[in-house]
This record gives C-alpha cells, structure tokens and sequence, in this order.
C-alpha cells in the first residue's frame, strides 16, 4: 500500500511538471509576441524581450519560472488588471470560487444522496420515479441556464435577492449561483446513488445477508450503502474539480470575480493575456490531477479489495 | 394473492379437465425437433433492435432528436426571413424595423403592445432586439450545433478507435507509451486546453472544433482499447492469426466490427457532451461569432436582452434541453440493448 | 393448518409465480407440489431458467421484487427452541416477520456464487457473527467463538486468524465454506443450496458435497439441493423432482429416477449425463431448448422437444400419473391408452449398466 501511494504521488508529479512545461513551451514560443509591434520599434521590443527574460533558452526561462512559482510568484499580467501582481488577483478568484463552489458541492452532494437513497428504498413508485425526472433534467439544462431564470425571478420580477454579486454581503448573495451550481451534482450523484444501490440490493450477498435474517435498515446501512457509496467518490471527483474551478458562465452572469471570469476575461477580450492563461493553466492542472489523485487513495483506504492485498495473512 | 387455509392434494389435476378423444394417442410425425424454435435465426443485430424500440425512453430520445433535426434542416427557409436578415417595412421612405416583437402568428394572436405595422405577419419565436426573426435563427442554431457535434465526434470516433485498437492489440511497450500518453492527455482539463488554443486560434467555430477534437476521443480510446483487450483473446482472432493475418487486418477487420456497439453508445453520449461545450463556449464569447448563430450564443443574446425580450431566451434553452435529453435516451436506450438485463427481457 | 404428513417439515403446495417484466408476464412456475421430511435430502433438477431457483427463493421470502405469488402455500413446520410447534404458511408471513422468524433460524441458504455471495467490504469473522449478534443474546466473544468454531466445522484452517480476513482474500473453495458457515450460523433447520457446487472446479466440488453430508447427519438437516447436475443428484439426493418449465414433471426417490425413469424429458437429462462406459463418442443434448414462458405453450411445454410427443400433447398438459406411492411422472404416454414406448436402446443399456454397477456395491 505504501509503496503505491508513493507511486501514485510520483506520477501525480510527473504529470504535472510534463503539463506545466508543455503549457510553458506553447505559451512562450507563440508564433506572435505578447506586445502590441505597431506602437514599438524593434529595438524597443528587443529590450522588453530581454527585460522579461524572452531572448533566454527556453529551459532557462522555465527553470526561472520554476523557481518563482514555487515561491508563489506567477509573475505579472501582459495586459489584465494593469500588471497588478497575478498572485493576489488569483488569491480573492480562488476565494470566491471556492466558496461558492464548495457550497454547492455540499448541497449537491448531501441533496443528491439524499435523493437517491430514497429512490433506491422505493424503488418503481412515485419518489423513484420523480428522482429520475429530476435528475434527467438536472443533467439535460446547463447550470447556468437555472441561473437565468433564477436571477430573472427572484433578483429581477421579486427583488429577493441581490442581481448581481455582492462581496459585502456574501453568503446572501452566494446562494442564487451555489444553488444553480448545486443541481447538476445533485442530479448526477442522485441518479448514480439510485442505480448503485438497487444493483447492491440484487446482489448475490444482500441475498445472503437476507437470507441469514438481516433486513430494514440494519441491511441497508451494513450492506447496501456500504457497498454502493464507494464507487460515488469516483463520480464526484470531476464533479468537484468543476465546481471549485468556477462555472465560467455562471461567475460572468452573475458577476462573480472568480477564477472562471478570470479565465473568461484572459482569453476571451480583445486580446489574450498569455500570463494569466498559464497561471490559471497551472492552477487548473494543479487542482485537477490533485483531486483525481486524493480520490483515487481514497477509493483505496475505502475498498478493502484495494486496501488489503489479496494473499492476506 | 387469496390463499385458503386448505389441503392441497398433493396429486395436481392439471389435466383432468380435458377427456381424450380417440386418435389423441398417435405420436406426432414429421416433425423437425432438431431446430431450436425459440433462438432461432434473431441476428445479433436484429436483437439489439427489438430490445431498443420496445424501450419507451429509447423511442421518445429517437422521435426528438429526429424532429429537431429536421427542423434543423428544413426550418430556417420555412418562412422567408434569413437568420442575418433584419426584418423591416419601408414607410414614408424610413426603414421601420422590426425590433422585438413577442412570438405571434398573424391572425390568430398578438401581443397588442407590439409594433402593429407588423401585425400581418408571422414570428413564431418572436424577433430579437435587432429585428431578425427568431424562428429561423433558433433552426439556424441548431443546425450549428449539430454539425459541430456530429463532425467532431464522428472525427473522435475516428481518432479514439484507431488509437484504442491499436494500443490494445499491440501491448507491451506499445501500449505502455501510448497509455502514459492518454493518462498524461486526462489530465489537462478541458478548459485549459480552450485557453491555449484561444492563443492561437481566431475565435469562433474552428476553435470549438478543434477544442472537442483534442478532450472527446480520449474516452473512446479507452473503451475501443478495453474491448479490444477483451477480443483478442478469443478462439477467431487467434486462428485468423495462426492463419497469417496481418495485424491491420486483424484489428479493422476481424475486431473492429465487435466493438462498433459500445462505441456507438459512447457517441451518442458524447454528442450531448459536444452539444453542451459548444453552448458554453459560444455563451463565453470564444466560441462562433457574429452574424452566425449557434446554440450558445442564441442563449447568450437571450441573456443579455432578458429583461426587456424575456422570451427570446426560451427557444434556444428548450431546444438544448431536448437535444441532450434525447440523445442520452438514445445512448441509454442503446446501451440496455446491447446488454439486456433478465428484467428487462 | 395442519400437514399431510406427520414427518413432513415442508410442503409446497400448487405454488403459481409469474414475472412481471417490460415485455410482459412470465409464467414462471405452474403449480407447484413438493414435500420435504425431516432429516431427508431432495433435490430439484432442471434445466436453466426452468424455475427451480425461484421455487425456492419464493419458499424463503427472497423473490425479486417483480414476482407477484398468484396462488399456492408453503407450510413449514416451525419447531421453536421452547419445544412448541407451529405449522405456518411461509406465503402468508410479511417480509420483515419472515427475516425476523424464519430466515437463518429455521432455513438458510447456500447460493451458486461463492465469489458474488460475500460482502466484499466486509471481514467474514462479522458476516458469520451478525446473524447470531441479532438473533441471540450471545455476547460479542461468545459469538465470535462460535463463528471460529463454525469456521472449523466446515473445515477452514487456521480458523481464528480468517476471522478477519475480506472474502477476496480466500479461494472460492474456502468461500463456500464460509458460506456455508454462514448458513450454519442459525441452526437451521432446512439448508436450501443452490447449485453449490457449479462455479467450484471439480475437485473441490466432491468435498463441498461430503461437508454438506456430513453436516447433515451431524445436525440433523433436511436439505433441499436445487441442481442441473445429476451426478450430484445422484451422489446426494433421498427424493429427485424435476422440473421443467416451471412444473414438476418427474418425482420419485433416486432408484426410481435413475433406473425407472418415465418422463421423456427425464430420459434426455439422463442420456445427457456424461458416463465412462458410454461407446456413443457423442454426447446426447436434448433438442431445442426451454421455451418462452412469456408466451406459455398449449399443452405439454415439452412436446416440442420431445421424440415421443403425442397428438394429446399439443391439446393438453397431463397431470401427474401415478407409478407407485413416491414416483409421479406428468406425460401421457403413461395413460392407459397411450402406445407402448420402448426406451431408446442406448439408454436403456446405460440404465441396466448402472443399476449393476449399484447392486455390486451394495
């Protein structure tokens, strides 16, 4: 076991500083330059160039950038925010992402399993019935397509709620996008709970376990859930990295300065500032391969198939 | 479910109720009992059809998804008005446009506040704030869409078998490498490819393209790769080897054909998938670019105008809503049909 | 209630089960009759999908949840630790009273799958202690020496330290011993198994078979074996049922089914038994297979299948004819004005082979 975390933990990294220097390598070998040439001349562009570190080798360069990041430097922005260090623009988008994020993943998850614990335990009548309608149109209508219609409802026709973000007054005004981002977890983690959970309770050994007297909700805890709650880890692990990340639409309809509108405004403007889709390259890969590798220990510390090696003793 | 308190004789008289008639008691002659009358002569393929179509949702899926599109196709030149045409009378020589009008059908029903110049004709779904007629830009849009996601996909399929098959059948070192390179491929997340390619690509639809074309065949080289592990091993893949096949022969031939079930099912999941990126890009403002239309960007301008044209954004949500609730019926639909479960028979 | 027979412990009497499924309602058993005494052992033979599994997860409360019971008891004679007797109709007893009364206690299963039948997040020391832990007032240890003892009786080594191990961590011979453990773990009655042998290689299939004997006769079981194959049959069982298409067609004690078999399909089963003495190279199958009962058959279910079938056939199904006071058999070429069929010589000749080869060992 140890040696496979140790395994694992290693090619997280690998992967990683292979993803960082191919980012690196496409962002800075660009077939055009970061500046505007027409207002420059070339020696003023070769001075720039030799100012930011750009006349280097590449690996020197990414050795530099190596070093900076790791001391949580990402450097400036080429055109966002008037060069205002990336770090702490990064730092309020990471903090308003991830708590509205977060929050949606709780309400999501713990509705969601909610939802399909009940559904599985009725399993053909009416509740199974509106779980799977809930969850077909949780998965079919984008998120932010719920936001619309919430924000048009209840911040615009009936003023309950703020139209846009507010920082000030954040949990109030945090609930419009967590609950709108909520629902595609929900109905995914519903669903998946639904379907586990009645294939757990066809199963040979729930049999068994029924057959030695076991029922109500000591089989449904010792032996359903336990069984069919595991694989859900797996299916909530992408689930999170999306939510965490910032829903792109949902922070640019309601204003939210997050990490999405940062990567909304970085490549989506006039022009695109390169700093700031590498930054935010990295903290996308970071977090994504971060999560996939704590679910995949996790999932191991979980199934005992995984946990114990099969020759025992 | 009565159930008497009762005896039951233990001897059943199932067929005493019937008194034999004389000749019951020749043998039954001339018959062929060799052939198995209740398998007999369904073709796989024939199969998996009659399991689809007796599958209410499946069928739902298929009827939607084929009404859009041939909406699609056939609803944007069934009034005269073109998606970049700017609806407009000409009165006293000054063009009146026709901005925002609420959806109406000339003669039956208007929404008496709208501009009554237009009064005499049709806007199904309305016309936007800039006078182009909805009903045509909505069909538009969709056809967008659907080209994006069928072309895309249809190139993953492409790219995902080749790539699956091949690691699969070939093992060893071979797959090694190009497994490191999927699992390396897996881990950038969608979005920071996007960013990427938004340095060197113009926005618009060749983006979204290509975006789809990088992150969608990944899992059909998985699933392409699995059944292929899954193949090689049996008994008519080893003989066609003894016999001296070669190893493309063997994967496009031989395997190939055996895996098209699981990979159609993945397509009809990725479809949707496509579907949904393109309208998050489009609605982000990296993807297709004005006068064009899609999906996203149909939702986009509805969401910009929602105070003032609220039912503008209705007819590009409903047809995305549909589109992704049909094509997961179909893939659903097909998936419990290449594996029919007892309960399902 | 009371039962036909004085030794008899279970009675199933006329069960009719149908499926509801999406393609529609499957007929699964029509009218089913058996009888189990005390200390006896009875098989069901049949083929797949012929409803031997069913009959008996009906009998135990355990029917997928798509079965509708339409008619038909199931008495079960429930001795209680305190002496006092109660003839029950299993049928009629709520799911929840069912688990609470009758399942572990006083009937336990063995399945087909030791690889699919155990908890996989589960040690095997708790899964054979919970059933005990529920029904007992056995304290945590007392419990747990029990399972270990269990553990020994069916005959797995070093008992005290798999207490603790994941059933993924054992070989399926050694889960069907836990398995079996499990089943014991109640005192029970009646032990119901469920092809208990068929997903084990053959060798250890012999001992499976030897330890369920032996615990049988140690504890006083009945046991209800549910089974495709006739050698187990033959190796086990006091009374053979078969069953085809969801009815009894054949019933007697084992001499009878062997060597006096009537029902064509019986013939088949048994021209299809692999035998070492056979000359035929080729092994028999029986033509075709079992039919839909989505769509049930006038008549006979079999005569489709059957070398033998009647004109009668394809009008009515015929009832159990009577051959002595334990063998029934349901064909009409037992009626009185049915022609005289001969048995196919091949059969015939392996039928007379085996009954010497019995007598010689006795």
């Amino acid at each position: 076991m140890k040696k496979y975390v140790l395994k694992r933990v290693g090619m997280s990294l690998l992967t990683l500083l292979i993803i960082v220097f191919v980012l690196f390598v496409l962002v800075r070998i660009m077939p055009g330059n970061p500046f505007p040439s027409e207002r420059m001349s070339a020696e003023q562009i070769a001075n720039k160039r030799a100012e930011l570190g750009l006349d280097k080798p590449v690996l020197v360069q990414f050795w530099d950038y190596m070093t900076k990041l790791l001391q949580g430097n990402f450097g400036k922005g080429t055109s966002l925010y008037n060069g205002a260090p990336i770090k702490t623009v990064l730092k309020t988008a990471v903090s308003n992402s991830f708590r509205i994020g977060g929050l949606a993943i709780l309400i999501g998850t713990a509705v969601g399993l909610l939802l399909g614990i009940t559904a599985a335990l009725n399993r053909g009548k009416f509740l199974d019935g509106f779980c799977t309608v809930f969850s077909i149109i949780g998965v079919c209508v984008p998120s932010y397509v719920f936001l619309i219609f919430l924000q048009y409802y209840f911040s615009y026709k009936i003023p309950v709620f703020p139209y846009f973000f507010d920082i000030n007054r954040f949990a109030f005004s945090s609930i419009l996008p967590s609950v709108s981002l909520s629902l595609f977890t929900m109905s995914t983690v519903a669903r998946f709970t639904r379907n586990e959970m009645v294939e757990v309770m066809d199963s040979d050994y729930v049999r068994l376990a029924e057959s030695k007297g076991i029922y109500g909700s000591r089989l449904v805890r010792r032996h359903v859930l336990r069984n069919a709650l595991i694989p859900i880890v797996t299916v909530l692990a992408p689930l999170i990295v999306d939510l965490l990340t910032g829903a792109l639409v949902v922070e640019k309809i309601y204003g939210i300065n997050g990490i999405g509108k940062l990567m909304v405004d970085a490549i989506a403007g006039e022009g695109v500032d390169y700093n700031y889709v590498l930054a935010l390259g990295i903290l996308y890969s970071a977090l994504y391969i971060g999560i996939m590798l704590v679910v995949d220990l996790l999932y191991g510390v979980l199934d005992p198939r995984i946990r114990v090696s099969a020759r025992g003793d | 479910m009565a159930i008497k308190n009762q005896k039951i004789p233990a001897v059943e008289t199932a067929g005493a109720a019937y008194t034999p008639v004389p000749g019951d008691f020749e043998p039954l002659r001339d018959r062929d009992i060799q052939t198995d009358a209740n398998f007999a002569s369904q073709g796989y393929w024939k199969g998996v059809a009659v399991h689809f179509f007796r599958n209410k949702r499946a069928v739902v899926g298929l009827v939607i998804v084929t009404i859009i599109i041939i909406l699609a196709i056939f609803g944007p030149v069934l009034n005269s008005y073109g998606y970049k045409d700017i609806v407009s009378v000409s009165v006293d020589g000054k063009q009146i446009v026709a901005r925002g009008i609420s959806p109406q059908i000339a003669g039956l029903f208007r929404n008496e506040a709208s501009n009554p110049l237009f009064a005499d004709r049709t806007f199904l779904f309305g016309t936007d704030d800039l006078g182009r007629d909805l009903w045509t830009r909505t069909w538009q849009g969709a056809r967008i869409s659907l080209i994006i996601a069928f072309v895309t996909i249809i190139i993953d399929m492409i790219i995902g078998l080749s790539f699956g098959l091949i690691s699969g059948y070939f093992g060893g070192t071979v797959d090694g490498v190009m497994q490191r390179f999927v699992e390396i491929a897996n881990s950038v997340p969608r979005l920071v490819i996007v960013s990427v390619l938004a340095i060197f690509m113009p926005k618009g639809m060749g983006l979204v393209i290509v975006a789809l074309l990088l992150t969608e065949w990944i899992g059909m080289s998985k699933i392409a790769r699995a059944e292929m592990l899954k193949l090689k091993e049996q008994e008519y893949v080893l003989a066609s080897r003894t016999l001296g096949a070669r190893p493309m022969h063997i994967i496009f031939k031989e395997i190939l054909p055996n895996t098209i079930g699981p990979i159609i099912t993945q397509v009809m999941f990725s479809i949707p998938t496509a579907i949904f990126t393109e309208a998050f890009l489009s609605f982000v403002g990296v993807g297709i670019v004005l006068p064009q239309c899609s999906i996203g960007s149909l939702i986009e301008d509805g969401f910009n105008n929602i105070t003032t044209l609220p039912y503008q954004i209705l007819p590009p949500i409903i047809v995305l809503a549909l589109l992704m609730l049909g094509f997961n019926f179909i893939g659903d639909g097909f998936r419990e049909a290449l594996a029919p479960k007892l309960e399902d028979m | 209630m009371e039962m036909l027979n004085e030794k008899a412990i279970l009675e199933i009497r006329d069960l009719d089960i149908t499926f509801r499924t999406n393609a529609g309602s499957i007929h699964a058993i029509r009218g089913v009759n058996l009888d189990l005494q005390k200390g006896e052992t009875v098989a069901i033979v049949g083929e797949s999908g012929s409803g031997k599994s069913v009959t008996m997860k009906a009998a135990t409360g355990l029917l997928d949840s798509n079965g509708v019971v339409n008619r038909g008891q199931v008495l079960y004679r429930c001795r209680e630790a305190d002496g006092s007797e109660e003839v029950v109709d299993l049928l009629q007893m709520s799911k929840k009273e069912l688990r609470r009364r009758i399942n572990g206690r006083h009937i336990a299963m063995v399945f087909q799958d030791p690889m699919t039948s155990l908890d996989p997040t589960m040690q095997i020391g708790p899964q054979i202690m919970e059933g005990m832990l529920l029904r007992t007032k056995l304290s945590k240890a007392e419990a747990r020496a029990r399972a270990v003892e269990l553990l020994e009786l069916v005959g797995i080594t070093d008992a005290e330290k798999r207490m603790k191990s994941y059933p993924h961590q054992l070989s399926g011979g050694m889960r069907q011993r836990v398995v079996i453990a499990i089943a014991l773990s109640g005192d029970p009655d009646i032990l119901i198994c469920d092809e208990p042998t068929t997903a084990l290689d053959v060798t250890i299939q012999a001992k499976i078979l030897e330890l369920i004997k032996d615990i049988q006769s140690r504890m006083g079981l009945s046991v209800i074996y549910i089974t495709h194959d006739l050698g187990v049959v033959a190796k086990v069982a006091d009374y053979v049922n078969v069953m085809y298409a969801g009815r009894i067609v054949e019933v007697g004690n084992v001499n009878e089914i062997f060597y006096e078999p009537q029902h064509p399909y019986t013939w088949g089963l048994l021209s299809a038994m692999p035998d070492l003495d056979t000359e035929d190279d080729r092994l028999y199958s029986i033509p075709g297979s079992p039919p839909n009962l989505l769509h049930e058959p006038p008549g006979d279910a079999f005569a489709p299948r059957n070398a033998f079938a009647l004109k009668i056939d394809e009008k009515a199904d015929p009832p159990l004819f009577k051959i002595s006071d334990t063998h029934y058999a349901a064909t009409w070429l037992l009626h009185p004005d049915a022609p005289k069929i001969e048995l196919p010589p091949e059969l015939k000749a392996r039928l007379e082979r085996a009954r010497k080869e019995a007598e010689r060992y006795l």
